[in-house]
């Protein structure tokens, strides 16, 4: 039973890092629909960022992720300027292939300037280990930072979505483009401040998930960046409560099937379970199911 | 018209017959170097893969991301028949392409009722299922692959595995289950108002594509001596959509011209390695930005694009459909 409880909290603290990649993916593919698969090299990007900011400058964590939040956001916004908009009217498989082509613009540019070497990124706060159960069951309090981070910005991010004007204009557009900018909302403007977010959510997630594995590389952002994908389409994608319990739930289920089966089964279990709610539910567990329109 | 077809089909014949006997010589009397050869079955390969993505892709509008998986499949159950069994190459090639084959209707037909981005997540973690699920066999080497496959695959049997997989996509391109298929990728519920079964279709291109990626496999396993699962990631399903897309999909062949381009600038460019991933992906945004249709689009290089004027005596039948 305490094996049990401890992998829960594993499988909570790895689902809230997804979690948090997923409210970014899932904001972008909101309002475009579009897979953004560079967002995981955003993140990359942004942890390197807080990487250089702590060892070069000596920052500390709140500063480091900061920079990391202004590096991210800068390319996010780059990326979607530079990448996506031109092809805006064209078709999702032209917008799709460019997001791949700059996922593996990203990864191999990341190799070229940092190197393909893992970098132990450094423990800049303290890390307690709380023992429970007769320490049989233990927390981190990495572990702790982690969930209560991406607890208070999952709901910053509701807050943001459902009350400000900014976000109702992101709902807006994300419903209608063309009847958002007859109603005098900024379309382009729009579309940039929600990468700006999603890539700001990235480059948080890059850096707790540096710190939690105390390591960072030029490929590291990929896996998590699909397995946060897959967490949004698996809470229902475009839903913020959806990216948020679907996070938490690969998490989990990661957790169990690394600890009681092999970690080597963890991937190839959790795509299937991806295809296999894709097949019965593709709108996701928290999604509604939308008529098919001519 | 017909007749100008037949005598434009022996000619193209003749040249192909005359190409394998040149290439033929020149490897016996060593005129093409060992280097040389590696590239031209990596090109045979490519066509292969290409191609039949193009058909999924290209022609059927159903972005598949998952071609290495059925690549794999091809290549471990070919490899498996001759290593494990010791049966001969032709029959494992094709136990390899069938079982890919089956994989593709097996997924195809639950996955293909998926739209756009969700099929191409899907596909995408079926490659990822089956490279995982091939780490853990140990029966097939596990991570370190499956070594030992003896070199079976000749240059006869590259050159005709690959011609006829480009000569028989055409032709079912060309034929009334080719037409469905296109109708498809125009506007799905328009083809499915004028009687076309869409499902079908879609898998039934899913399949063959999915045939072909294990033809390329059991080439790829029995020239190269060892297969690893690692090899058939995410990343060799983008290097085959990147061609796909460079040459224009829903152009046989673009294809093969950006399979062999590409090729090429890979084994000339090789020692950049990163680098060379970098001028991939720049080019692949840039192409997508400026020539979203690619380097042929939707057309074919036929003879008349070369030597007559464009229009009037189109054989082609690419060329009408892309209006």
């Amino acid at each position: 039973m305490t094996e049990f409880i401890q992998q829960i909290l594993n499988g909570i603290s790895l689902g809230s890092i997804y979690a948090l990649i997923a409210l970014g993916y899932t904001m972008v593919y909101g309002i475009v629909q579009l897979i953004n698969f560079a967002h995981g090299e955003i993140l990359m990007v942004g942890t390197f960022a807080a990487f250089f900011a702590i060892t070069a400058y000596n920052a500390n964590f709140v500063l480091a992720i900061l920079i990391a939040m202004a590096a991210s956001v800068i390319l996010g916004v780059l990326i979607e300027r530079i990448a996506y908009k031109p092809l805006r009217k064209s078709s999702r498989l032209a917008v799709l292939i460019t997001a791949i082509g700059a996922s593996l613009l990203l990864q191999n540019g990341g190799l070229l300037v940092f190197g393909a070497d893992f970098q132990a990124f450094p423990r800049i706060i303290q890390n307690h280990q709380f023992k429970f159960f007769g320490g049989e069951v233990s927390v981190t309090s990495y572990q702790l930072l982690i969930f209560s981070v991406t607890l208070v910005m999952a709901i910053f991010l509701q807050y943001v979505v459902m009350k400000t004007k900014a976000g109702k204009a992101m709902r807006a557009v994300s419903w209608d483009k063309d009847a958002a900018s007859l109603m005098g909302i900024n379309v382009d403007t729009t579309i940039s401040i929600t990468f700006a977010i999603g890539s700001a959510f990235a480059a948080v997630a890059g850096v707790l998930l540096g710190l939690y594995y105390n390591t960072l590389y030029p490929l590291m952002g990929f896996m998590p960046g699909l397995k946060a994908f897959i967490a949004a389409v698996l809470g229902g994608i475009g839903l913020i409560p959806g990216a948020f319990a679907g996070g938490f739930l690969l998490g989990i289920v990661e957790a169990l099937v690394s600890g009681y089966w092999s970690s080597a089964w963890r991937d190839p279990f959790v795509f299937a379970i991806l295809i296999l709610i894709l097949i019965v539910k593709p709108s996701g567990l928290l999604g509604k199911d939308e008529r098919e329109k001519v | 018209m017909r007749k100008q077809r037949l005598k434009l089909n022996l000619c193209v014949a003749a040249a192909l017959v005359i190409f394998y006997f040149a290439v033929d010589f020149g490897i016996k009397q060593g005129m093409i170097t060992p280097f040389q050869q590696i590239n031209l079955v990596l090109i045979g390969v490519n066509i292969i893969l290409a191609v039949s993505l193009n058909l999924i892709t290209g022609f059927t509008g159903q972005l598949a991301l998952g071609h290495a998986g059925f690549m794999a499949i091809g290549a471990y159950v070919a490899g498996v028949m001759t290593v494990k069994l010791g049966q001969p190459f032709l029959l494992a090639l094709l136990a390899g392409a069938c079982a890919a084959g089956f994989m593709g209707i097996l997924l195809g037909a639950p996955t293909l009722r998926l739209k756009g981005d969700y099929l191409a997540i899907a596909t995408l973690g079926f490659a990822e299922i089956v490279r995982g699920v091939l780490i853990n066999i140990d029966y097939v080497g596990g991570a370190a692959g499956l070594i030992g496959i003896p070199q079976l695959c000749t240059w006869f049997w590259l050159f005709v595995w690959t011609v006829l997989t480009v000569v028989l996509i055409k032709n079912f391109i060309n034929s009334t289950h080719g037409r469905a298929c296109i109708a498809v990728r125009e506007n799905e519920i328009a083809a499915e108002a004028m009687g076309v079964n869409t499902t079908l279709y879609k898998v039934m291109a899913f399949a063959i594509g999915a045939f072909f990626a294990g033809v390329a496999g059991a080439i790829y396993a029995h020239y190269f001596y060892v297969i690893q699962p690692n090899t058939f990631g995410l990343m060799k399903s983008f290097d085959v959509l990147v061609i796909a897309v460079f040459g224009g999909l829903g152009s046989i062949t673009g294809s093969i011209i950006a399979a062999i381009f590409v090729t090429v600038a890979t084994a000339a460019l090789q020692d950049l390695s990163v680098l060379r991933m970098v001028i991939y992906a720049s080019l692949l945004i840039i192409v997508m930005i400026l020539r979203p249709q690619g380097l042929m689009g939707t057309k074919e290089a036929t003879f008349d694009l070369f030597f007559r004027k464009r229009g009037e005596s189109h054989g082609s039948a690419q060329s009408k459909q892309s209006v």
